[in-house]
């Protein structure tokens, strides 16, 4: 047998590595992103993702193959960095998730009622998650640009934008407490500005993104009602309007911004 | 069934570098649940890889493993078009076979 050498990712060893003489945190952070870059296992969630796409599911025993996602039906190459936007057939300002979750309900006959109300990381969650997953990977490195031409566009946007700004809970936070200033962080994460373009890969642009930490993959959901955790709010509901009206604000400031998702977090 | 793995394999020179992310819960057997249970250990025990159907290399895992791991060797004489099989086999018995060609 031949003599090779293996190199397994051991979670923990890895952040022991890097010397942390003369550097700064955020740069020893910034290594071990590109040490874990090659081999992002959001790659597992994309290969899913393709499947579930293509495969028979559901009680109508259909694909999505047919689904919409604003480009036209089953075009699924740069639908992503057009979302959230207004749909004609349900008359509504829709992001990539809860999107999916109508195409699953008038495609495959899924209860989409019952999808938003299973946890994150529980049965066709996952799913819903690696769906996304992949169709975002299909727009890796184009450029945001939303739609404000419908009226319920630019209203979503405003109405996230006042969302955004809003205080309260018992901390009396709001996403601008942390994210609407220039360097900010969290521990050790830096803290994107999101009132404004926050540059190619960076917020928006970023998610879904696989959690090393957790081993986890976050679509834009999951990121948004983590986020009212942190503030202590309660939940916003799966593909409430009020996560979408976030998503609307938040991808129209990105406007510009290469998408990079699925990206890799700490 | 376990989920497919992602295989790359890449000739330069004369070897190549080969990437190969698995999917795998790799559960150490000392988490707790929510109702304070031990979660049973799960993970891959025995990983094997195979240039053209003779065995490279094997490797014997334990539950210190990060979940969904990624394993990166180089095989010497491989060349583009040669066949990389990966396999693997966890305590449960689950196993999974995929295989990737040189590039």
């Amino acid at each position: 047998m031949k003599r090779l050498t293996a190199i397994a990712a051991f979670g923990g060893c890895l952040l022991a590595l890097p010397a942390l003489a003369q550097k700064t945190a955020s740069q020893g952070i910034d290594e071990y992103r590109a040490m874990l870059q090659d081999g992002n296992p959001a790659e597992l969630f994309e290969a899913k993702g393709e499947d579930l796409w293509k495969q028979k599911r559901g009680p109508k025993n259909a694909s999505l193959e047919k689904c919409d996602l604003g480009k036209g039906p089953g075009v699924v190459k740069g639908a992503f960095v057009e979302l959230p936007r207004f749909f004609a057939d349900t008359q509504k300002v829709q992001d990539l998730e809860s999107r999916l979750l109508t195409c699953m309900a008038t495609l495959q006959g899924f209860n989409a009622d019952e999808i938003a109300k299973t946890p994150f990381g529980k049965g066709e969650q996952n799913n819903v998650t690696a769906l996304a997953t992949w169709i975002s990977a299909e727009s890796k490195g184009m450029r945001f640009n939303l739609s404000q031409d419908h009226a319920s566009e630019k209203v979503f946007y405003e109405v996230g934008k006042r969302l955004f700004f809003q205080r309260g809970g018992p901390h009396d936070f709001s996403c601008a407490s942390c994210h609407g200033e220039e360097g900010k962080r969290i521990r050790l994460q830096d803290l994107p500005m999101l009132t404004k373009n926050p540059g190619d890969g960076v917020g928006f642009a970023a998610w879904p993104a696989y959690r090393v930490s957790n081993g986890q993959m976050w679509g834009m959901q999951q990121r948004l009602n983590d986020c009212y955790r942190q503030q202590r709010f309660p939940y916003p509901g799966f593909a409430s309007d009020v996560t979408i009206a976030l998503g609307v604000y938040l991808g129209v400031n990105a406007k510009g911004a290469a998408s990079v998702a699925p990206a890799i977090k700490r | 069934m376990a989920d497919p793995m992602r295989i790359r394999a890449q000739a330069s020179g004369d070897k190549a570098t080969v990437r190969v992310l698995m999917s795998h819960e790799m559960e150490s057997g000392q988490r707790k649940d929510a109702n304070g249970k031990i979660v049973p250990a799960w993970f891959i025990q025995e990983v094997t890889a195979l240039h053209n159907e003779k065995t490279v290399m094997t490797a014997e895992w334990g539950p210190a493993v990060a979940k969904n791991p990624f394993l990166q060797f180089s095989v010497k004489g491989a060349k583009a078009g040669d066949k990389i099989t990966i396999l693997w086999k966890d305590n449960k018995g689950d196993s999974r076979k995929d295989e990737a060609t040189v590039t």
